[in-house]
Formats: structure tokens, C-alpha cells, sequence
């Protein structure tokens, strides 16, 4: 064996050469384009090249109308997502992991489903459930009620109702599961003791089973918030385009979608990127200080 | 159990009750998740014109039901003698999409697995200087969404000559931060006193990586593997940037682009989007034990 095949084959050497696709993505296809993303934040970004124009995509951006619509709309549909995405997944999976439920794994199967299916499908399934004849699926739920049609997809409120609905329709399941693993890493010999204390079955879930999913239901928050603040696929799949009425639908991601793909105008793009990036990192380290369990967990899974 | 006491008596009863309301309550909810699938299953049977003007209906018009939409999307295995040459067609753009996912979603797997195993590896298995950076990194990277980096990286697969390729679409994503970061976790909770014996035996530092560790995080594989492929196989933003024939297109951008305003498509597109399910669903019911472990894995331990 020659010097250098030796030390290739050494203890010291080894880990730096299996790790080194990774160092070599994080180059390459991370750190690069995440300093290019705000480089061309303070450029005007056309055919011909950039220019350096400071900060002139940033004061646009601050009196753009639609962007503070797209703010808005990401905004309110994270929090929504929040207020939904918790609670019934959470109340589901104690269920589920309580005695009373049969055919658990059924039922387990059965509410993951959705999340296999992709965007444009459930988006597709989703459209044409709430399109605005009277023969669709939810406007015949309504002449049943004794309502007239609407137009679904066309104003805010009815719109969103959908929106919200295909939110929780693919992902209800996987944040149940989440939970349920959660509740399975809890030792039952807690809730022995509960119950020689006399604890009924609200009051084990409020005091034992709440604070001790905590792990859990912060990262479900945290995937949750991360995935309501960039979501687009889902208004862009309901309202056949980037375009819905009004404006009802659009999303950050959305108009950095239309502003970068669509009107070529890369520079002011990833201006909106870099709003974006700005806020999801204020919320990571406001999570970090608020709840320290992030921060434990790393170090956890460090050593 | 003997119910002697009224009150076991009580508790029995309302245990039953109790188990009545909760089973009843999950096969409602169950109920309310097939609707959207069984709605799109069953109007996949119905004449594709009326479903793109009225949307699905409740009334289901069993009478009505074909395999029209369906013998359409097979037209080219069916009969590949019809003389109706947009059916032909429509049918082989279908399936070259089709094969294009499934090529893409192999390859993805493949690669995106066995490189996030060597570097879990490599993270898990030497202390070394630059460990826990690298470490903290691949943490930091989950938390950047992918969204951010979209247009930039855009443009750089521009200029490294990989737009429209297969390649464009696997290498910014081939080292997933949650792959490895899954990969580290089930691999801490192994041995390392095996790693010494093999190289007592003479094994080499790669040959271990291969021979001794690889067949012992088998589950661990069969947990990305399915969570890989179900986010390759549903992939849509990104592909949809890279790929710009017709001809590459995957099922995703495929099924996106017959959704046009003039609905003369529907036939293809419900029918397609049914077809477009199996193959996640398949792979779904075989390792769908696997897949709680895979992601539950942040959940718990992070």
C-alpha cells in the first residue's frame, strides 16, 4: 500500500471523506445560492447583467400593496392552519391511543392517505368538489340545507373554507401520527399513579398528557408554522395558476413565484425571498429563547 | 373480570359507551377523508365533459359509469390500432410523464439514501474536529425552507448547464438535511464496539461502512426509502422550474398543465390523476410500518 492510499484508509481521513459530499452541497447548492438569494436582494437583475441599486428593492417592497395582501394572506393561513392542525390531531391520537378505540391500525392506514396523494391531485379533487355549479358536490350539500349555490373559490371567506379544509384533509393523519408517537414514549406508569390519585380522564390529559407531548406539539408547531409561512402549491393547485381573484389566495411564496418566474424581475424576488427568510429565522430564535426544547433536543442528539 | 359491585357494573357500561363513541367517531372521520378520493374515484367512471362543467356531484349516476376515461388513457396498450391519433397521442405523453417520475423517483432514492448514509455515518461513527459544526449545520439547513433558495439556485442550475435535466432536479436536494439527520439518530443508538472487531479482523474503514454497519440499519433505509420516494414522486415546485420539454415533464407538471380554462383534457386528467396514486399507495401498504418510525423520528427525539 503506497502513502497516500494509506492515509486515505486511515481513522483520521475517513470521516472526512464521507462527509464530504455533504460539506460539498452545503457549498455548493446552500450557503452559495443563500448569499446570492440576498446579494441580488440589492440588485436589478435583468438579461444583461446585474446592478447595484442598494436598497431600492426593500422601499419598493415596504409600499407594495400586493405583497402586504400575500404577507397577510401566508400570515392568516399559518395561524389558521396553527388553531386546526393542533388541537384535532392532538384530541385524535389520545383517542386513538386510549383503550376505547377498535381497529386502531385501520383507522391509522386510512387518515394518512391523504398525505400521499399529491398537491395537484388533492388540489384537482379539492376544486372540483367546491366548483360553483349547482351540481357540485359542497353547492348540492347546500341546496340540501336549504341553500343557494355559491361561488365557492370566488370571495375570501368561502374560499378559504376550502383552502383550509384541503390543509386539514392532507394533513390531519400525519400530525395524528406524530402525536401518537408521541404519547407512545410516554411511560405508563405515570398514568398509574394519576390514577391512584384519582385523577379523571380530563384532568390526566390536562396535567400529565399535555405537558409531557410538549416535545412533540413544539415540533409540530414548528413544522406547522414553517409550512403555513411558504405555502403555495396548494392556492396555486385551487385557483389553476398564480392568479385567483382579488388576490385571495396569494401567498410570500406565491408572489416571489410571480415576481421571479413569471415577470423575470429576479432581484425584487428574492427581495421578497429574503422578507421571508428574515421572518422564519425571528420565529426560530423567539422559539429558541421562549421554549429552550429545541436547543435540548440538538444537543441530545449531538452526543 | 367478574361485574359483581353495581359500580364495576357502571364502569363496564359506560367503557362500552365510551368504546362506541370513540370507534364511531374515527369512522366518521374516516368517512370524510375518502370523500374527496371516492368523489374523484367515481367520477373517473363519468363522461369527463360534465365533470369539467358542473364539478363532481353527489348523484352518482351509477347507469351512466364507463371505462371511457380510462380506455382513453390506455388507448396505446389497448388498441394501438385506433385511428383516433390525439387519443394515441394524449395517451403516449401520459405515460412518458408516467415513466419519467418513475425514473426520476428511483434514481432520487437510490442516490438521496446511500450518500445521507455515508455522511450519518461518517457524523456518527469518528469524532473528529469538524463534527459538530457540520453537525449544527445540517440542522440549520432543515431550518432555511427550501422556497428561499428557489430562485437563486434557479439560476445557478442555470449556469452549471444542469436546467432540463434529471441531475437539475436530484443534486441540490441529493444531501436531504432530514435524511441524514434520521440516519445519525439510528445509528447513535448502535454499537460501535463492532466497528473495532471488524478492524481488528482487517476490515477497512469503508469496507465496515459497507459490510458490518449497512445491513444492520436496513429499517432505517426502509424509512426513507418510502418518505424519499413519496417526496420525490410528489414533488412539483422545483421539477416544475428545472424541466422545461414537454417531453421531461414529470406526472405532477404533466397532470398540471392539462388542467387548462378550456376543460378538453378532463377525460386524461381525472383518470390519470386516479392511476397517478397507485404506485405511492402501493409502496405505502407494503412499508407503511416503517414510515411512522421514519416520521416520527424528529418528532421525538428532537
Amino acid at each position: 500500500m503506497n502513502k497516500a492510499k494509506k492515509l486515505l484508509y486511515s481513522q483520521k481521513v475517513a470521516p472526512y471523506v464521507f462527509v464530504l459530499p455533504f460539506m460539498l452541497s452545503l457549498i455548493i447548492f446552500w450557503a452559495y445560492p443563500l448569499v446570492t438569494g440576498v446579494v441580488m436582494s440589492f440588485q436589478e437583475v435583468t438579461f444583461s447583467g446585474w446592478e447595484f441599486i442598494g436598497t431600492k428593492n426593500y422601499v419598493k417592497l415596504m409600499s407594495d400593496k400586493f405583497f402586504r395582501v400575500a404577507l397577510l394572506n401566508s400570515i392568516e393561513y399559518m395561524l389558521l392552519t396553527l388553531l386546526l392542525l393542533i388541537p384535532i390531531p392532538m384530541l385524535l391520537a389520545v383517542l386513538m391511543e386510549s383503550r376505547l378505540t377498535k381497529a386502531k391500525g385501520v383507522w391509522k392506514v386510512i387518515l394518512y392517505i391523504p398525505a400521499l396523494t399529491s398537491v395537484v391531485i388533492s388540489g384537482m379533487l379539492f376544486r372540483l368538489m367546491f366548483s360553483e355549479g349547482d351540481s357540485s358536490q359542497m353547492n348540492q350539500i347546500l341546496q340540501m340545507l336549504g341553500q343557494s349555490s355559491i361561488a365557492w373559490l370566488k370571495s375570501k371567506g368561502t374560499a378559504w373554507v376550502a383552502l383550509l379544509l384541503l390543509c386539514m384533509w392532507r394533513w390531519t393523519g400525519v400530525n395524528m401520527l406524530y402525536f401518537v408517537s408521541g404519547l407512545k414514549s410516554i411511560d405508563n406508569s405515570i398514568y398509574e399513579s394519576g390514577d391512584i390519585d384519582g385523577a379523571n380522564g380530563w384532568q390526566k390529559f390536562w396535567y400529565l398528557t399535555f405537558p409531557l407531548l410538549k416535545p412533540t406539539t413544539v415540533y409540530v408547531i414548528t413544522i406547522s408554522v414553517y409550512a403555513g409561512l411558504s405555502m403555495f402549491l396548494e392556492s396555486f393547485m385551487l385557483w389553476n395558476g398564480n392568479s385567483s381573484p382579488k388576490n385571495i389566495g396569494l401567498t410570500i411564496v406565491g408572489y416571489l413565484y410571480k415576481r421571479g418566474i413569471e415577470k423575470n424581475d429576479m432581484g425584487y424576488a428574492c427581495t421578497v425571498g429574503v422578507v421571508l427568510l428574515v421572518i422564519t429565522m425571528a420565529i426560530n430564535i423567539a422559539q429558541l429563547i421562549a421554549t429552550g426544547t429545541i436547543k435540548v433536543g440538538k444537543h441530545k442528539g449531538e452526543d | 373480570m367478574a361485574n359483581n359491585t353495581p359500580k364495576q357494573k357502571t364502569m363496564a357500561s359506560n367503557h362500552r359507551v365510551g368504546t362506541v363513541l370513540a370507534t364511531g367517531l374515527f369512522v366518521i372521520v374516516c368517512c370524510l377523508i375518502a370523500f374527496p378520493l371516492l368523489a374523484g374515484l367515481t367520477a373517473s367512471f363519468r363522461p369527463a365533459r360534465e365533470i369539467f362543467q358542473n364539478g363532481m356531484s353527489l348523484n352518482l349516476k351509477v347507469s351512466e359509469w364507463s371505462l371511457d376515461n380510462y380506455s382513453y388513457l390506455f388507448t396505446m396498450f389497448i388498441n394501438p390500432h385506433t385511428s383516433d391519433t390525439t387519443a394515441i397521442a394524449d395517451s403516449q405523453k401520459y405515460f412518458m410523464w408516467y415513466r419519467n417520475s418513475l425514473v426520476l423517483t428511483c434514481e432520487t432514492v437510490i442516490l438521496t439514501l446511500l450518500i445521507c448514509y455515508f455522511i450519518a455515518y461518517g457524523l456518527t461513527m469518528y469524532k473528529f474536529k469538524m463534527r459538530g459544526l457540520l453537525f449544527f449545520m445540517v440542522i440549520a439547513t432543515m431550518s432555511v425552507p427550501f422556497e428561499i433558495l428557489m430562485l437563486p439556485l434557479y439560476q445557478e442550475v442555470t449556469t452549471l448547464g444542469i436546467i432540463n435535466t434529471n441531475a437539475g432536479v436530484i443534486l441540490p436536494g441529493l444531501c436531504a438535511a432530514s435524511t441524514i439527520f434520521f440516519f445519525q439518530q439510528y445509528m447513535t443508538s448502535l454499537p460501535k464496539e463492532l466497528l473495532d472487531a471488524a478492524r481488528v479482523d482487517g476490515c477497512t474503514e469503508y469496507g465496515i461502512s459497507v459490510k458490518i454497519m449497512m445491513p444492520i440499519t436496513k429499517p432505517a433505509f426502509a424509512s426513507m426509502a418510502i418518505l424519499c420516494a413519496m417526496g420525490s414522486w410528489n414533488n412539483m415546485l422545483w421539477p416544475m422550474l428545472v424541466y422545461r420539454d414537454t417531453s421531461k415533464f414529470t406526472l405532477q407538471i404533466g397532470l398540471n398543465t392539462l388542467l387548462t380554462p378550456y376543460g378538453n383534457n378532463y377525460d386524461l386528467l381525472i383518470a390519470g390523476s386516479m392511476f397517478g396514486i397507485i404506485p405511492i399507495l402501493i409502496i405505502y401498504l407494503i412499508f407503511n410500518r416503517y414510515l411512522v418510525d421514519g416520521m416520527t423520528s424528529g418528532a421525538v427525539k428532537g
